[in-house]
Formats: C-alpha cells, structure tokens, sequence
C-alpha cells in the first residue's frame, strides 16, 4: 500500500487509527469523576500534541538516523510561525498559504544554517545550531521588531491588508480556517458521564502530522534513509566509499528544518501570534528530550517522547495545592502538610522537576526511550506464553 | 605507464620530511606491495595517494589524470578503493546494507536524493550485493549486525565493500596488522582467491613479510621516505640495500 511493504502498512493504518481515535483514547475518566483532571482529550492538548509530534517526527529524522544533535530546532519553529503570521496578514486566513510559507521559509533558514553548522560534527555542531538559534531569537526580540514585533509577538489586526479575503466584514478578528472550516470550530458529544471534543483544529494538525509520519516512514526505508545511518555509522567509510556525506547530512538538516517550520506554522494557524520566546533555547532543548524520552531513531518514539512531555507539561502544571488537600485529606493533619508540602513542589510551576526525575529514570533504566519500554513488556509477555505453551504441550 | 604513477613526491611534516622524492609506478592486473621499516613512510604515501593528505610537491597520476586536490570520495569515484589497518564497516547496519551502499556509490554517484523510493525495490542493487556475498563466502551471514562479527569477517567484508565497486587500483593498508597467524593466512588466501577470480591491480603496505612474499610481483621498498629499491620478491630477499634498511648498517 502507498509504496509500504505489509508489515510497514499495517503499522501506518495502526498509527492512522490510534491518531483519529485520540479524542476517545485520551479521555478515559468521566467529565466529573476526580480522575476527570488527567484527562487530556480536550483540542488545545491533542493539537500540541499533533505539532510538537511532528516536530520530532522531522528532528528524529537529523539526529536518529544521522547522529547530528541539533539544539537550534526551534529556530525554525519561529520562523515558521512568523512566516505564516505574516501570510495571515498579508494574503489571506486560509491556512494553506499560511503552511506553505512556513515550510519554504524555515527550509531556506535551514539550507543557511546548516550549511555552515555542518562543518563541523559532535559538539561543536551542536553548539553551533545553539548559537544560531540564539542569533535568531535575539534578533527577534530586538532588532528585527518591525518584521517581528518584538517582545509583544506578530499579532493579526482588522486594519491588514488580507489582499485575498477582501474588506473585513465584521469587527472581529478573523479566525484562521481551512476552505471555509474554522480552526476553532469544534463539536461536543456527551456519552453517559463522558464527554467527547472533536475540533477541526485537532484533525487538520493530525492529517498535516500523519502525512509527515508517512513521509518519514518512506525516508527511512529508502535508499536515502539507509546513507543517512551510514552517517551516524562511519563517516570515515562512507567518504572512502565515494559517497559525499556532506550533502547528505544538509538534506537531512534542511527536511527537518522544514518539519520544525510546519510545525511552527501549525502553531500559527491555531492561534494566530507568533512570539520570540517559540525560539529560545529550552525549546530546542525541549524537541530534543522528546526524542530521547520516545527512543532515538525509531518511527514511533519521538510521538510518544512528544505527547508523554506535553501531556505532563499540561496535568501536572494543572494540579495545585489545594487539590493535592483534597487527595491527602485521609491522612492526620500534621502529616497532610508535610506531604502535600512535598508534592506540591512537583506540580503546578514545579512540573520541571517531576519531568527531570522521569527524564533521568527513562534515561537510566530505558536508554532506548518509551519505545525500548514496550519491546520490553512486549517480549515478557511473549516469553511468558511461550513458556505457558511449553507447560501444556498436548493442547 | 603504469595505472599508478606517482612522480617526485615530497611531504614534510613541521621539521620531518616525512616523503623525499618518492617514484612509484604500479603497473594494470599486478599485485605491489610497499614495504619498509616503521617510520619509512608508508601511511604518508597512502595517504597522498587517497586524499588524505595533499603532497608538498610533485605529481599523483591515476589512470591518466591527477588525484591531488580532490576529496577521498572523488578518488574512490575514479576508481581507488581503500581497506584499512583497522576494518572500516558501517557498524550498525545490517552485512547486505554495508554491501549495498558501495552498489549505491557506484551506480548514483556521490549524492542523490532518493528519498523516496524503497530500498526493498532495488532489486538489481539487492542481487549484485548479494552475488558478492556469496563470493566471499558470507552470504549465510546476510542479515547480521556487522559491528557483531569477528574480526576476520569484518575484515571479509570491508574487501567485499571494496570490490563490490569494481575498483580499477585496490589499495590495502596492512590488511593483517595485528592479526594471529590463522586470521592472516585466510587472509592471505582471500587475496589470492581474488586475484585469481578477477584482473585486478593491488597496491600492499605491509609489515609482515609472510604476507609480502605469498601475493607480490612487485615490491618497492621504502626507507626513510625514499624508495630504496623496486624489484621481484625474488631478487628483494637477498638485496643488501634492503638488509641494510631492516637490520642497520652493522649487521651487513
């Protein structure tokens, strides 16, 4: 199917479904039952989760198969939330134009970039995507202020001139849309206690996600992919070989540049700002530990690294103190104290540090990320019914 | 004319001339070896010979045209294959994928974007791989982690790599440093195995003079950068000058 061999398919219709399924999967608890906090099928979550997994999808496509550790990812984010900002203001609400811009523009930042970063591998590559990516959020944030609007972010007005949209009909702001469906637009079902969100803001994000996993899935089965991992194999071999490695790994830096940049306009198109600090450094950090989380260098892992960071970002931010109260309540009083005092430090503003210990458990105990974790369980699980076989032979 | 000509190369490292004036001339479908005592220049000479390293003077010509100033990848895209002291294999790909990419190098060049096809489709790339495989004798071990195999295997495979190019000047850089008796002789046997399948011209720098002796037709020795003598392993053994290298001038 689609130039997938069987078992590649299969997986892609499992990732199909899991993806338009998310409303329902990511909604386990009843709307009013306590558990109803750890919910995350509401559109705002399920899109983050969408764009930043796409992100990774594209950054594990340079630093999984290539080995390049890139920590300036998230200059392509900004420029391409800015670039498509700018489509809202100039051509039109429609996102396509808008997606389109993001993903040229951040491809170019990316050829530039790249180009010179590559010069040099290991550390000083990576510290050298950091300075970029520092440069471009500096500049942002001061210098460029007329193409950015600095420290207030890029804002859509009613006086733009949206050449394609004609005059603006009420005093609203426009939403952005997609051929006449709005990004904000979403519909509510209630099943007994639970209560299901489906935006279209959501399915644009997955269907946009689903076409780059796709995308990727073919890269690393392609001939292109396999040069990519001899790359990250040996360099030394590889240039012996007759292969140039240098272009090699500057069309890997610049597709997953673009990716950053799509996901960026993604962003844009959900809410129509775009801001300076989408291109500090903690937010190339932050694509980075998604993909180590998730398991570097296979297909699936940097989603999971990606929607496992982005959903403790938003349930454990969430919880403050006084629901921590509400859970400790059974305790004696002197002791609720000290231990809501203890976990209060993890939530809410803290949630950092509940990320940090679950980082450093992942990295200890599962070096190969989420993924290793289900190869795992799964290979447990087929050990203990091989041997439940061998105990009943006759069956 | 040989396929190799290599003309008054000189090369200086800060205060050591490291080449002074070295002549090579490596002739189509034989075995050369060069060899010397530790610190002669052999590495240095290889080196100026793939790219590595750019010679101070002098001239570099492969089959009619210079190799100085190009990049290793351009070299071996003229025709020079390398194996190296230490088997150079891409570690964590699987035996067919490392036979594969030389297939890849040789037939789109040295960058191609083919992102999107599926490697499960080359089907001409998969075969010729595969027939390589089998003629060193490793097709059993088709989808094993390279990085996983013995040494003498991995050593299989980096001439597998090589000649799966059909490369017009092999050359291999003391293909059995470091290596226990058995390893080089199947070594030893490799070579000779594909001398005799194919018309193939090999360039040797070797140590071990067991080796030297089993495969060349011609040697050159080299002593402190300079080419002492070039001649027939029969007429090397017992040439003073050559004696003189290895053992010191007392000993003659």
């Amino acid at each position: 199917m689609l130039g997938l061999n069987a078992k590649d398919s299969r997986f892609m219709l499992i990732v199909v479904a899991l993806t338009l399924l998310t409303p329902f999967i990511l909604n386990p608890f009843p709307a009013d039952s306590a558990l109803a906090q750890f919910n995350a099928g509401y559109p705002a979550l399920m899109q983050r989760f969408a764009i930043y997994g796409l992100m990774a999808i594209g950054f594990n496509i340079l630093f999984g198969l290539t080995g390049y550790l890139s920590f300036g990812h998230a200059a392509f984010l900004g420029v391409g939330s800015y670039a498509s900002v700018w489509m809202f203001k100039l051509l039109s609400m429609n996102v396509i134009p808008a997606l389109i811009a993001a993903t040229l523009v951040s491809g170019v930042f990316a050829l530039a970039i790249g180009y010179v970063s590559l010069r040099r591998s290991g550390i000083y590559f990576s510290i050298l995507t950091l300075a970029f990516a520092e440069m471009c959020y500096r500049l942002a944030y001061s210098v460029l202020t007329p193409i950015t609007n600095g420290e207030t972010g890029l804002q859509i007005t009613l006086s733009d001139p949206r050449i394609l949209d004609g005059a603006p009909t009420s005093s609203s702001l426009p939403t952005p849309g997609f051929f006449g469906l709005k990004m904000n637009a979403a519909h509510t079902i209630d099943i007994a206690g639970w209560s299901f969100t489906f935006s279209v803001g959501y399915y644009f994000c997955a269907v946009i996600a689903l076409i780059g996993f796709y995308l990727s899935l073919r890269i690393f089965r392609s001939p292109f992919g396999m040069m990519l991992r001899a790359v990250k194999s040996n360099q030394q071999r590889m240039n012996y070989t007759g292969l140039n490695s240098r272009p090699y790994t500057l069309a890997a830096f610049v597709i997953s540049g673009m990716y950053a940049g799509l996901a960026g306009g993604l962003l844009a198109a959900m809410d129509p700002l775009a801001g300076a600090e989408r291109m500090q450094w903690t937010a190339s950090g932050e694509v980075v530990l998604m993909t180590i989380v998730g398991g570097v260098g296979t297909l699936m892992g940097p989603v999971l690294g990606a929607g496992f960071i982005k959903y403790c970002e938003n349930i454990f931010s969430k919880i403050n103190e006084s629901v921590l109260h509400s859970w400790f309540s059974f305790l004696p009083d002197g002791v609720e104290d000290v231990v809501t005092w203890i976990f209060a430090r993890f939530v809410g503003e803290g949630w950092h540090l509940t990320l940090g210990v679950m980082f450093m458990l992942i990295v200890t105990f599962l070096p190969g990320g989420l993924v290793e974790g289900g190869k795992r369980l799964a290979a447990r699980r087929k050990k203990k019914s091989d041997a439940d076989a061998a105990k009943h032979p006759a069956e | 004319m040989g396929i190799l000509e290599v003309k008054g190369v000189h090369k200086r490292f800060g205060g050591l001339q490291a080449l002074g004036n070295v002549n090579l001339s490596v002739k189509e479908n034989t075995v050369h070896a060069i060899i010397g005592p530790n610190g002669a220049g052999k590495s240095t000479l290889l080196n100026c010979l793939v790219g590595k390293l750019i010679p101070d003077s002098g001239s570099v010509m492969f089959d009619g045209q210079s190799v100085l100033g190009r990049k290793p990848h351009e070299i071996n895209q003229m025709g020079i294959s390398r194996v190296f002291q230490t088997p150079e294999i891409f570690t964590d790909l699987t035996v067919i994928e490392n036979v594969m990419i030389p297939c890849f190098a040789k037939r789109d060049g040295a960058f191609r974007l083919h992102g999107i096809e599926s490697v499960q489709d080359e089907k001409g790339i998969i075969e010729q791989a595969e027939q390589m495989l089998a003629d060193v004798n490793m097709l059993d071990k088709r989808n094993m982690h390279a990085g996983s195999m013995s040494r003498g295997d991995k050593r299989r495979l980096e001439m597998a790599m090589c000649l799966v190019q059909e490369p017009k000047l092999l050359l291999l850089d003391e293909p059995t440093a470091g290596m226990a008796r058995a390893d080089t002789n199947n070594t030893i046997d490799l070579l000779k195995e594909i001398k005799e399948k194919r018309d193939i011209t090999m360039a040797i720098i070797e140590h071990d003079m067991h080796v030297v002796f089993s495969l060349a037709e011609r040697i050159t020795v080299l002593a402190q950068g300079t080419p002492l003598v070039e001649e027939t392993p029969e007429n090397i053994k017992g040439h003073p000058k050559v004696r003189e290298a290895y053992l010191g001038e007392a000993q003659v």
